[in-house]
């Protein structure tokens, strides 16, 4: 569905990728490890056409999508759950789910993807016309998911979603993700809970320092011992 | 329209109901001066407002807004008196090259990148630039200034924007409604929510799919065209243009004060703030006159000082209070 190939991205001098190339099979859940500025939030804003690269190609359904803007990129289908719960606090949930209809593609789709979402987090429905800031951290997270449902996307990538959660929140969204990829969603997910993201996944790189330095299925990094000692403590 | 009715409470729609009424009324009782003091709190609540869509709601700080002011002014005043040709067509000029400028200043601070306080030091520096070109153009009148000329034979045409005091306050009055109206929509509309969006979090906005240049763009197009028509009568109201005086950094404090002290990001905050703080600025000039000291920046220490109260007891601003206090609650967007 999407394959990266020996993608670079600078900030400045300073190198951010280096000859990164993975593949996101359709209907896979594929896990990006790493350390702290290993390059993962700038992978991912990559993809999104947030940075523009400075080599490499970003194939998605056969389109090289590479230095594409966001918006555009966003419109093939193609969502991101941002990092840090980034709802529009003084909007109400209801306002922050239709923000993101807003694209071309989604707004036909925009009352079955409401149901869909109110079906998938019942606390929105509740909730929607409180405003997003005073919801807890936890729902804030299912409603930046949600709003990325919104937008009818075929492939999500995750950017951290469990930080700053509760251990019982950060099962919830891990679930959710599961479920959601079991319904067809395609999922890229960065998170910092190597364990529980290896085991979700069929597929599995590990970055360091802008450069990928191992890849296999899930069950083979969790086996690794290199992976184990670095990212597992074990 | 009437979504924007529905919006509003019932006592909201009677207050608003009451309030325009009375402004319509005011001339009829009004004395001379008063109505002078109405005009001027009409036309800043309409620039603050204009400002206010590119600040308050797409949070964009323009600290050079005195810059579309001057452009309107000149332009239309330049067509006025080397062509003849008046305001009513002159303001579609003014606009233009309004738009121009901040089209390029947009360009500027969004392609690359340049945010918060670098955009803020971007829109000085245009509005200083502009005023130090206009300064030394001949066909400006250069620092001399520009004069429009008083017509006894052509009072009463409105439309050239030549009359007395009480075209000028129906006219200002209908610019402040009509900005309300438009922001009311604004607000409501896609690109509101937008501008809210890039407002609260710029990158979530993006990872929407939101072409955070493009509706950035919009607010300033709409905002400097706005805020040149609100040049434009200031010109011809006035009838005198000095560079230092339409492209001023203190004129583009003036435009930003009322939405700051009313409220940022709200329908009806510059609206209050334009009627706060215009009166007490007056009543502070008459005062320190009547004491007999003469202090030119007077007016500045009060904006100051009243800056800092506002931000110390109501840092949304005076709307959102106010509103609550009087069961109006404007749903803030």
């Amino acid at each position: 569905m999407l394959s990266v190939e020996h993608l670079d991205l600078f900030h400045g001098d300073a190198r951010a990728l280096d000859d990164v190339s993975l593949e996101v099979p359709d209907g896979a859940i594929v896990a990006i490890v790493g350390a702290n500025g290993a390059g993962k939030t700038s992978l991912i804003r990559t993809i999104a056409g947030m940075h523009r690269p400075a080599g490499g190609r970003i194939t998605f359904r056969g389109v090289d999508i590479a230095g594409w803007p966001s918006h555009k990129v966003c419109n093939l289908g193609i969502g991101q759950v941002a990092e840090g719960r980034q709802v529009f606090p003084s909007l109400t949930v209801l306002e922050n789910l239709e923000m993101g209809a807003m694209l071309p593609r989604a707004k036909a789709l925009r009352r079955r993807q409401l149901e869909r979402v109110y079906a998938l987090f019942p606390i929105m429905a509740e909730r929607a016309s409180q405003a997003a800031g005073t919801l807890s951290g936890g729902q804030q997270q299912m409603l930046a998911i949600g709003r990325c449902l919104m937008g009818a996307p075929e492939l999500v990538m995750f950017d951290e979603p469990s930080l700053g959660l509760s251990p019982t929140v950060v099962q919830d969204v891990l679930r959710t993700i599961r479920d959601l990829n079991a319904e067809g969603l395609t999922c890229v997910l960065v998170e910092q809970n190597v364990a529980v993201s290896l085991k979700l996944a069929s597929r599995a790189y590990v970055l360091e320092n802008g450069r990928i330095t191992l890849s296999g299925t899930g069950a083979e990094l969790l086996a690794d011992d290199r992976v184990r000692q670095a990212y597992l403590g074990l | 329209m009437k979504a924007i009715l529905d919006d509003m409470p019932v006592r909201g729609r009677i207050l608003a109901a009451i309030v325009l009424l009375a402004l319509a009324a005011a001339p009829f009782v009004a004395n001379r001066y008063l109505l002078s003091v109405l005009t001027l709190i009409l036309y800043l609540a309409y620039v603050g407002q204009a400002w206010n869509l590119v600040m308050g709601f797409c949070g964009q700080l323009s600290l050079g807004h005195a810059l579309y002011i001057g452009l309107g002014g000149y332009v239309a005043a330049l067509f006025w008196l080397e062509f003849g040709v008046g305001p009513w067509i002159g303001v579609f000029a003014a606009m233009a090259v309004a738009m121009a400028f901040g089209a390029v200043i947009a360009w500027l601070g969004f392609r690359f990148g340049i945010e918060g306080v670098y955009f803020s030091l971007l829109t000085i520096a245009f509005a200083e630039f502009t005023r130090i070109g206009f300064d030394n153009m001949a066909f400006t009148g250069g620092a001399g200034g520009l004069f429009i000329p008083y017509e006894e034979k052509r009072l009463g045409e409105w439309w050239n924007l030549r009359g007395g005091q009480w075209m000028y306050y129906y006219i200002a009055l209908l610019l402040a409604a009509g900005a309300v109206t438009l922001t009311a929509w604004l607000a409501r509309s896609r690109l509101g929510y937008q501008w809210v969006a890039i407002r609260e979090d710029e990158t979530a906005a993006r990872a929407l799919g939101i072409d955070a240049f493009a509706v950035k763009m919009k607010a300033m197009l709409i905002s400097s065209a706005m805020t040149a028509v609100g040049g434009v009568f200031y010109a011809f109201y006035y009838n005198t243009l000095f560079p230092s005086q339409m492209f001023d950094m203190g004129r583009s404090i003036e435009i930003i004060m009322a939405p700051i002290v009313g409220g940022l990001g709200t329908v009806f905050g510059p609206v209050v703030g334009a009627f706060v703080l215009t009166p007490m600025g007056e009543l502070l000039i008459a005062a320190t006159e009547r004491l007999g000291f003469n202090a030119p920046g007077t007016k500045a220490v009060f904006y100051g000082a009243m800056l800092i109260v506002i931000i110390m007891l109501r840092p949304a601003g005076l709307w959102p209070w106010l509103a609550r206090m009087l069961g109006v609650w404007e749903r803030k967007p």
